[in-house]
């Protein structure tokens, strides 16, 4: 039997002969293919496939149902951010690069911001109150793509509640993002020299009932699948890279933890005051994807720990300034929500338009052409959901920035993808890809 | 340095007022005298002890906003790395990756690569920088030093050209495969491309309409 879909019919090619599938002509492709001499299959997984988590693409030389190799093709989703930045003045970076690893905004945010600072040598200058933001959005933002990560990776195993209980929590800390920034994601809201607003009356109240809620809806997903037979039998000793093969390879996060190595960059370099948190590094070591999950699930509890502490440092710091005082560098206004949505705060509109043509020159040239950074270059990193995401600035003293280099963990992790697989079933390839949780924003940025 | 070309953003220095009384004065790049302050000074000893031909290799070491950067001549890239990976009072087993920089007014070392280290044994951080002239764009591969390299390298050729002898695969990683050029240089304008889309091109946003 052959094939006469005009869209998907086999032809022959140097390579050997090329099949491809619209979906509902599995019976016939499958007869056609047992028909063939040749053992070994080489499929194309992806770019547009619902397992591949985004627009990955995964060449997979199969013989029966094991990977004899396994190669990721990247780039469908690269955009360019990189490049753009050097086109926009410093400050507007942030709006570039919270674009990178969608699912984990504030992380790209704070390591971008955090390079500028160390450039602008304001480092220590930044308001105690300003960080503890940065902490208690970074911890919540670390929940809510730990909840896509497992609720994804889970649904692409076959498990499909964990992915609607996940999604569910994670809008609680999406409305929390939208309460404090205004913006569910891409929030731009962490900007060189502090936070581009403080939080708004009631917010810690509303994030304390948020934990409430959080740690008691956790279980939930907990009970659906720590222990259940058939979520391990398709995740313990699957997707296996061990201490040594992190280390060669570059990995940091959870996949590095999952070998057994208390390595979180909160802990061992820390920034914006984590080493004022009290909470654990957890690691697991059965190198696999159960232990990457297991490892996801209490971090889950170590982000509410710290979200709880930083709230006690909120209260403290009420009415304390979240932008560094230095008026040559610091946003000159807060904002604010009006009656035609948010922007410049009402009274510093009546300052520049009404009062003060200082200050609107001020305002004018800040805003338009920014300020400028010192020459050199500097390298600043952060532990992001997905490992350490490293922020490389190159400045020539100018108002926009020379280079700006993401080290993306995506990217850098999903090279395990041939180390994890190969040897493999392929249906286990999907755990191994889900467990490195790349978000593909940040892997082709 | 050089200018950004393209249509996007501000040219010059984006002054609008005509003022540009926000000067700072630029950072010295000669090379840092000793001592290097921190750790630095022991990364240093160590690898001079480690590598004998350390004065040969090393251009100069540059200690910035607390960071030690060694510039590294290019022949001496692979040995380098090696002596600062297995040295066991360095053991720098991870590299962040490859990231390169396009300065094409820096005279026959217009391309450089930086190569962000760490100790994980000892908590410390590096940096290697290597420069390359554009006519001759050459440098050794490190994915045989650690393997994480070889996508870093890929992205480091897609973007600026650099050819990296020795890489396992080196081909376009973010770009389509058949892409001309080189979009992270300097002199390769953003947003400048025709866009090709069923059959017919469309000219580059910068050749449509004179905004300037």
């Amino acid at each position: 039997m052959t094939l006469h879909d005009a869209y998907a019919s086999a032809s022959e090619t140097t390579e050997g002969r090329v099949y491809s599938v619209t979906g509902g002509d599995w019976d016939s492709l499958v007869t056609e293919i047992g028909q063939t001499k040749e053992e070994r299959v080489v499929v194309n997984m992806g770019p547009q496939h619902p397992s591949t988590h985004g627009v990955l693409r995964l060449v997979l030389e199969l013989e029966g149902e094991t990977i004899t190799e396994a190669r990721a093709g990247i780039g469908y989703l690269h955009t360019g951010i990189e490049k753009n930045t050097e086109y926009r003045t410093w400050t507007q970076g942030v709006t570039f690069v919270t674009r990178m690893d969608y699912l984990a905004p504030i992380f790209n945010e704070t390591a971008y911001c955090l390079g500028v600072e160390k450039l602008l040598g304001i480092t220590n200058d930044i308001p105690e109150r300003a960080s503890q933001i940065r902490v208690l959005m970074m911890e919540l933002n670390r929940i809510s793509s730990h909840m896509v990560a497992l609720g994804t990776g889970a649904l692409e195993l076959g498990a499909l509640s964990p992915m609607i209980f996940a999604f569910r929590e994670r809008e609680k800390v999406l409305d929390v993002f939208e309460m404090v920034s205004g913006l569910r994601m891409n929030m731009a809201y962490v900007r060189p020299g502090g936070v581009a607003q403080d939080l708004p009356k009631g917010a810690v109240a509303k994030i304390r009932e948020t934990v409430k809620e959080l740690r008691h809806n956790f279980k939930d997903n907990e009970k659906l699948l720590v222990g259940n037979t058939i979520w391990m039998m398709r995740t313990k000793g699957i997707g296996y890279l061990d201490l040594a093969g992190c280390t060669t390879l570059g990995i940091t996060g959870p996949v590095l933890r999952s070998a057994g190595m208390p390595w979180d960059l909160r802990k061992t370099d820390p920034y914006c005051g984590y080493e004022n948190y009290e909470f654990d590094v957890i690691t697991t070591d059965t190198c696999d994807v159960y232990g990457r999950f297991l490892i996801r699930m209490q971090e889950l509890e170590q982000s509410l720990r710290i979200i709880e502490q930083a709230c006690d440092k909120l209260d403290k710091s009420e009415g304390q300034p979240v932008m560094v005082a230095d008026k040559k560098i610091a946003w000159p206004s807060q904002l604010s929500v009006g009656s035609d949505g948010m922007g410049n705060s009402l009274e510093h509109i009546r300052e520049i338009m009404g009062t003060s043509m200082e200050s609107l020159i001020h305002h004018f040239k800040l805003v338009t052409e920014g300020f400028r950074v010192p020459a050199g270059q500097v390298y600043a990193a952060v532990e992001s959901p997905r490992g350490e995401t490293g922020v490389h600035l190159v400045s020539d003293g100018g108002t926009r920035p020379y280079r700006v280099h993401f080290r993306e963990p995506s990217f850098n992790n999903l090279q395990a993808t041939s180390a994890m697989a190969e040897g493999g079933m392929i249906a286990d390839v999907i755990g191994a890809v889900a467990s490195i949780d790349p978000v593909m924003g940040g892997v082709d940025r | 340095m050089s200018k950004n070309i393209g249509m996007f953003g501000a040219s010059g220095s984006g002054d609008t007022s005509g003022f540009g009384g926000l000067v700072r004065s630029a950072a010295n790049f000669g090379s840092s005298e000793r001592p290097y302050g921190s750790y630095f000074d022991e990364v240093a000893d160590e690898l001079e002890r480690a590598y004998p031909e350390f004065s040969d290799a090393i251009e100069k070491v540059i200690v910035d906003r607390g960071e030690l950067t060694l510039h590294v001549k290019r022949e001496k890239l692979f040995e380098t790395a090696m002596k600062l990976r297995d040295t066991q009072s360095l053991r720098f087993e991870v590299c962040l990756g490859v990231n390169g920089v396009h300065y094409p007014e820096d005279k026959d070392r217009e391309l450089h690569a930086v190569y962000p280290l760490l100790s994980m044994t000892h908590n410390r951080r590096i940096r290697l920088e290597v420069s390359v002239p554009d006519s001759d764009p050459h440098l050794p591969s490190l994915v045989e030093v650690w393997a994480g390299n070889n996508w870093h390298e890929r992205e480091a050729w897609d973007m600026f050209g650099i050819i990296f002898d020795g890489h396992p695969g080196l081909t376009r990683i973010l770009m389509p495969d058949d892409w001309p050029g080189h979009p992270q240089r300097k002199d390769y304008p953003l947003g400048g491309i025709p866009i090709e889309y069923k059959g017919a091109t469309v000219p580059a946003p910068s050749e449509r309409r004179s905004y300037r």
